[in-house]
């Protein structure tokens, strides 16, 4: 398993409380990477120390190797794409504007439009599914299309890595699926997915790689088949409960014991 | 809505379509102001006249035109666009429409350092230039400072910038009050921002130092656009924003400054010409470039207006300004209440 991003050691806090410390967690290429675990575990801190939204006060985010804060603004924006949980619009923006953003890196003081741009603007939109939205002011979406909008955004980025901090949250069950089929397609394309998810199930269905943590700490890690079992459940949620097949999928399914 | 695409060899360009149709009537506008702000005094020159002065005829009217009127007009253009730009940077850092650099105390600061060289050094046009931006800035970090615990560039800021610009303008009266009659006589006719009797040598400087820092600004334009995504996406799309926060503050507060050590503090143009733009426009966020023209567009016509209102006699054009920008700003106030 190759991991061209890692953290390496991480401590990780805001002002004065700690929320990891030592952690290390590789990113599988290629393959869709769940963070689950309870809230205030840590989860989102992790992502933005990997996007430098937070400064590790010990430690490194690598990088093909190399640590994140090395990398120009631009550099880093081309590689790591990343959704946070609430993303503001600005007041009436229209989608294929807002899409048009995630073209920021690409773009200098001389040249601040190619075709290319236009291209990438044009294919993100149909591969989030909101190319027929384009000329419609964000604010007027509903929150399952917003949330495609703003994918479309990271997508216009063309990164080989995808973070995505709670996708799903805010969404109805229906748009939640459509999205996380969405993160696979684009994992089956060859980008590389790391998503905080709260749904264990959905994780499992979903994700190649999950990584459990608790405390700031990782728990467990490695494919849901493997790793996910009543235990770890237990452990990590204090949920006493069952693990039985996903009877479409297969795959492990959590059911609360009581 | 449509975008157009503008090329040239490497330059390449995206802007919405209206916005460059703003953009040239802007322009048509103002030219056409400050013709009308030539033609215009106490002596109407037809326009004729005005380009015959302008093209180097001899006589006294072409004297009235070239050296006391011209340097007025364009004053009035440049410093107009130096408070619209400076407006929409500040309402974009704290997104607000209220975050105006006159309500958050930086016109009040920058009076105090120009106060301060006038009454302590000699008072030279460099010295109130170095004076009203070391006041704007000083002002600037204390609202920095104050409003930094919690959601920093919001609201918060917003009130402590309106709790400093009161007690700044306290500070000013208790300095004028203290000052030499002659010094205090100047200063207060000062305080109430007016273009009255600028000539050449007062401009040099300021147009300068404005020219620099706008163009530094539209260097900065893009990326204080893509900012208006919120800390989180702008960052992750590579932009560098710790810098270029500090940056336009930078650049903001010299606009303001340099306009107010020259004309003192003219109030409502950075409040109102960067709201007027952007519904002009219809942009999303707080785009500097309409902002930039309808100040310019703006403080030619309230100096056009404060001279016509009660002629003879010229009206400083900051009290024309702040009579309209008062009631602008009660709306606003009532507006903003209303909704939270």
């Amino acid at each position: 398993m190759s991991a061209r991003l890692s953290a390496r050691d991480l401590t990780l806090r805001y002002d004065d409380r700690v929320v990891s410390t030592r952690l290390s967690v590789d990113v599988p290429d290629g393959a869709f990477t769940a963070v689950v675990g309870p809230n205030a575990c840590g989860k989102s801190t992790l992502l933005r120390a990997f996007v430098r939204l937070l400064r590790p006060s010990a430690g490194v985010v690598l990088l093909d190797g190399r640590d994140v804060r090395s990398y120009p603004n631009k550099e880093l924006a081309r590689a790591l794409g990343f959704l946070p949980q609430e993303p503001i619009a600005p007041e009436d923006v229209r989608v294929r504007a807002l899409v048009a953003r995630g073209r920021f890196p690409y773009q200098s003081l001389l040249s601040t439009w190619s075709d290319e741009d236009e291209h990438c603007v044009a294919e993100a939109m149909t591969a989030a599914g909101v190319a027929d939205l384009a000329d419609r002011p964000v604010h007027e979406l509903s929150g399952g299309q917003r949330q495609r909008v703003w994918i479309a955004l990271v997508l216009a980025q063309r990164t080989t890595h995808l973070l995505l901090d709670e996708p799903t949250s805010f969404l109805d069950i229906a748009h939640q699926y459509q999205l996380l089929e969405l993160l696979a397609g684009l994992r089956d394309q060859g980008r590389t997915v790391i998503a905080v998810l709260h749904d264990i199930n959905q994780a499992c269905r979903y994700a190649d790689h999950v990584v459990a943590m608790r405390d700031g700490q990782v728990v467990a890690e490695g494919p849901p088949s493997r790793v996910v079992d009543a235990a770890l459940i237990t452990k990590v949620f204090e949920l006493p409960c069952v693990v039985v097949p996903d009877p479409v999928t297969g795959t492990p399914m959590v059911v609360p014991a009581r | 809505m449509t975008a157009v695409v503008l090329r040239r060899g490497r330059f390449s360009v995206r802007v919405e379509r209206r916005t460059l149709v703003v953009t040239v009537v802007a322009l048509v506008v103002i030219a056409g102001l400050i013709l009308l702000g030539l033609c215009h005094g106490a002596v109407w020159a037809s326009p004729a006249k005005v380009f015959a002065a302008l093209t180097g005829g001899h006589g006294e009217s072409a004297v009235v035109i070239r050296q006391w009127r011209l340097p007025r007009v364009l004053a009035a253009a440049v410093f107009g666009a130096a408070l619209g730009a400076a407006g929409a940077i500040f309402q974009g850092l704290t997104r607000n429409p209220l975050g105006s650099p006159e309500v958050i105390g930086l016109d009040a600061g920058a009076y105090t350092g120009a106060l301060v060289a006038l009454t302590v050094l000699s008072g030279t046009s460099g010295q109130l230039v170095t004076g009203a931006v070391l006041g704007g800035l000083v002002a600037a970090a204390v609202v920095y400072l104050l409003s930094r615990s919690g959601g920093v560039f919001g609201l918060r800021l917003v009130v402590v910038g309106i709790a400093v610009n009161a007690m700044l303008t306290a500070v000013n009266s208790w300095i004028v009050l203290r000052a030499d009659l002659e010094i205090a006589i100047a200063a207060v006719g000062w305080s109430a921002g007016s273009l009255n009797g600028i000539g050449w040598d007062d401009v040099g400087v300021p147009f300068a130092v404005i020219g620099v820092l706008l163009a530094l600004l539209a260097s900065r334009a893009r990326s204080a656009q893509q900012a208006d995504l919120g800390r989180e996406v702008a960052i992750a799309t590579g932009v560098g924003l710790d810098r270029l926060r500090l940056q336009l503050v930078f650049i903001g507060v010299g606009c303001t400054a340099t306009v107010t050590a020259v004309a003192g503090p003219i109030a409502f143009i950075a409040l109102a010409a960067p709201q007027i733009g952007r519904r002009l426009v219809a942009a999303p966020g707080v785009p500097v470039l309409p902002a930039a023209l309808t100040g310019a567009v703006l403080l030619l016509a309230t100096d056009l207006l404060a001279q016509v209102l009660l002629a003879p006699v010229s009206l400083p054009a900051g009290v024309v300004s702040t009579v309209v920008g008062g009631i602008y700003l009660i709306w606003l106030l009532a507006r903003k209440v209303g909704r939270t």
